[in-house]
């Protein structure tokens, strides 16, 4: 498949061999870069830095967790781990890794030479960035409860009234909030602009009916970022205020309301969940047509059922707060509500199935890697309408099922579609190949190690095991569950060094790319890998949704079929 | 050549996209709105629930005056654009004076009132939820309007240098947008607070 047409070699004359520059004067490149390219790999490496660290978290907890009584940890520091993990996870590594692809594809796919609003990218990129630095400075700076080490530890939800001074007295509280506005901040200017950028800067003939289906759920998942993230700034703002100002929003003793944080919180909280799923969901929409050699199946239902999915979110926010008491009317509510968001869910599946049916399947490691993304994705939304029904939920909410159900969702569906993403684009980013081999033994060791962890990580839950504890009796019965979950982090571990080590040793040896490895059919392709900084030399003009496919089979274009 | 491969021999429509300054503008409206309508939600929750005084019945009064100039602002702004598009530019000038002119009084008017809760009244941040919730919401529509009112200053030393003309109408508009948001805020401040809540 590493063959290229003619017709792309032609838009590729130019491609640039740049001469060498001393190290600062890269640096100073990088730091002041206002170009969309640059900006998206600064949130990508950024990403999996933070992607490392605080998957030594979970590391760390897992040996904890692994035998009961055991002391390899202490409860404050176990306590900081998972708080750590969580928001460092959420804010610093899922958020800036899918903007950061975004930022890098969708100019290239809509045919344009840069973002809406190249500054206000910079500064998103930058004052998110500055919010990671500012939450792992918190180990330095923070002045916590027990004195000795001193992250905030009041879990990444942070529920009042734990929050207030009185319980969580020092900074550390202070750090993780200011950290999360600053993310909150970073977020808004990057959705603002990818919404700008897939509206007002497409090519000639990029009509809205003609997007790639990856821009089209980034202006969704965006649109959803721009509502949802400011709620949780206005609720930091409260806290903050109740920290500093004595303000009384989550006070309880003067009449505030813990619950209130609950609901500010979720409302964020769970259409957060959709703003990480649907960039996923975005890979998948270009990666599995292009390794099935087929278009696309349903392009109208796919974008329907993108922005349905991102309506319906915003309504079921209180299915994390059944254990509250909110009454039966409000139970049942959500518990519909939640339940419904599985019907444009599931629209997807079976299109990506009917996408896949006939096709001549390429197994590459990205085609596995999305494969196994459809299948953990089905699970995880079965055990997510398990969940859903609000007497089971009584049962189970706060147990390891609730967090195996999760990390189905965020490690089995997006982290999947991210490492996919990784081995279709890198050849566009880099200009070098990754190792098919080396990523064969990552996907078999990573889908053994996530089956190990979160498929068994269910059963504790169901035998009672509480999330969020730092250890347990051996008579309860979970020890031998927890070793078979921890062994799993061992598997996974493996598999992302093999990855780190296969982009690094591809970066330097892997094969020369060339501008459509993979035969693909959007416009990303149809410039040189990786792209120069001006994106086209002259800015295309398309007429259909697979610009690329007219252009190598102009006998039986496209566009004779669409409308 | 690339042109040879790309361009069809169809007739091309005129491709015509939206400013991206209005949408991008419309974007941050929503999240703005977003954040608003927390801290609105939270006031209207939070009525009647303060355990010790004082209430916004004792306290509060209608700024009658101060909301008729922040009202009237969106209409000297609005002038002010159509102005500037029609190369107008010291009646432009004169438009965004008198817009500042009016956010300022409303300003003023907003510290006045702060200075007699604070200082006659007793009330402050920390007394109670009312206290809290309603120096949060005012506040924070008060410093958009700060906000706000720095940029329209610094559009009106441009009009008055010269330096903005007509081809930067389009910007001014984007402004004006921001400056329309700000004071429909207002107004759902003003009947949650003064009217529903008092």
């Amino acid at each position: 498949m590493a063959t290229q047409t003619p017709e792309i070699e032609i838009l590729n004359q130019s491609t640039p061999t740049e001469p060498r520059h001393p190290w600062l004067e890269v640096l100073h490149g990088w730091v002041t870069t206002v170009d969309h390219k640059k900006i998206g790999l600064m949130y990508i490496g950024y990403a999996l830095l933070f992607l490392v660290i605080a998957g030594v978290e979970a590391l760390l907890m897992r040996v904890q967790l692994a035998i009961p009584n055991n002391t390899f940890v202490s409860p404050q520091v176990f306590n900081r781990l998972f708080t750590m993990h969580g928001t460092t996870m959420v804010f610093f590594v899922g958020m800036p890794i899918l903007f950061g692809f975004g930022n890098y594809l969708i100019p290239l796919m809509i045919g344009a030479r840069d973002m809406a609003f190249p500054r206000l990218n910079a500064f998103s990129f930058w004052i998110s960035a500055f919010g990671g630095l500012l939450l792992y400075f918190s180990f330095l700076g923070g002045d916590g409860l027990y004195g000795a080490g001193n992250a905030p530890d009041v879990g990444w939800f942070a529920y009042a009234p734990l929050t207030s001074r009185v319980f969580s007295p020092g900074h550390s509280t202070d750090y993780w909030t200011l950290a999360v506005l600053l993310s909150g901040v970073g977020s808004v200017g990057t959705a603002l602009n990818i919404i700008a950028t897939a509206i007002c800067m497409r090519c000639p003939g990029m009509k809205m009916s003609r997007l790639p289906l990856l821009v089209w759920l980034y202006i969704v998942t965006s649109g959803l970022a721009l509502i949802i993230v400011s709620p949780l700034t206005a609720a930091q703002i409260m806290l903050m205020l109740d920290r500093y100002a004595g303000a009384h929003f989550f006070d309880t003793q003067a009449g505030g309301s813990a619950v209130l944080w609950m609901h500010f919180f979720w409302i964020f909280g769970h259409p957060e969940v959709y703003v990480l799923v649907l960039p996923a969901f975005a890979f998948a929409n270009e990666i599995i047509p292009v390794f099935s050699r087929k278009a696309i199946f349903g392009y109208p239902a796919m974008v329907a059922a993108s922005v349905g999915i991102g309506f319906i979110s915003l309504s079921v926010w209180a299915h994390h707060m059944f254990t509250v008491g909110l009454g039966a009317g409000a139970n049942t509510f959500f518990t519909l509500a939640t339940m419904v968001i599985a019907v444009p869910t599931g629209i997807k599946i079976f299109n990506w199935l009917a996408t896949l049916w006939g096709g001549r399947i390429h197994f590459t490691v990205a085609m596995m890697f999305a494969v196994g993304f459809l299948f953990q994705f089905l699970i995880a939304g079965l055990t997510g309408i398990m969940l859903s029904v609000s007497p089971l939920d009584w049962q189970l909410s706060g147990s390891y099922f609730v967090v195996a159900h999760f990390h189905y969702v965020l490690v089995g569906a997006i982290l999947f579609m991210i490492f996919s993403a990784f081995y279709y684009w890198y050849p566009k980013m880099s200009g070098r190949m990754l190792s098919e081999k080396i990523g064969k033994w990552h996907f078999w060791l990573f889908l053994i190690g996530f089956h190990l962890t979160f498929d068994f990580m269910h059963v504790p839950g169901i035998l009672g095991m509480p999330r969020r504890v730092y250890t347990y009796e051996a008579d309860r019965g979970w020890m031998i569950w927890n070793v078979i979950v921890s062994s799993g982090a061992i598997f996974q571990t493996i598999g992302t060094l093999l990855f780190v080590y296969n982009m690094i040793r591809a970066y330097f040896k892997g094969p020369i790319a060339g501008a459509d490895p993979w035969d693909a059919w959007t416009l990303e392709w149809a410039t040189s890998s990786p792209p120069p900084d001006y994106n086209f030399e002259t800015i295309p003009t398309i007429r259909s949704r697979r610009p690329l496919w007219d252009l190598k089979h102009p006998e039986d274009p496209d566009s004779n079929y669409e409308f | 050549m690339s042109e040879a491969v790309f361009i069809s021999d169809v007739p091309v429509e005129p491709w015509v996209l939206p400013s991206r300054g209005v949408v991008g503008m419309a974007c941050l409206i929503c999240a703005e709105a977003a954040i608003f309508i927390i801290f609105v939600v939270a006031y209207i929750y939070y009525i009647g629930k303060s355990i010790s005084g004082p209430t916004p019945h004792d306290v509060l009064e209608l700024p009658v005056l101060t909301t008729i100039c922040l009202l009237s602002s969106s209409f000297t702004v609005h002038l002010a654009v159509v102005n500037l598009e029609r190369s107008k530019r010291a009646l432009c000038s004169l438009w965004l004076a008198g817009t500042v002119l009016l956010g300022a009084i409303f300003l003023a008017g907003t510290a006045m009132e702060w200075n007699d809760l604070i200082y006659r009244h007793g009330l402050t941040i920390r007394t109670n939820l009312f206290g809290t919730t309603f120096y949060s919401l005012v506040g924070l529509h008060a410093s958009h309007v700060v906000i706000g009112l720095l940029m329209l200053s610094l559009a009106l030393i441009f009009s008055l240098n010269g330096s903005m003309t007509h081809m930067h109408a389009a910007k001014l508009n984007v402004l004006s947008l921001y400056w329309h948001f700000v004071d429909a805020v207002w107004v759902v401040v003003f009947l949650v607070v003064y009217v529903l809540g008092r």
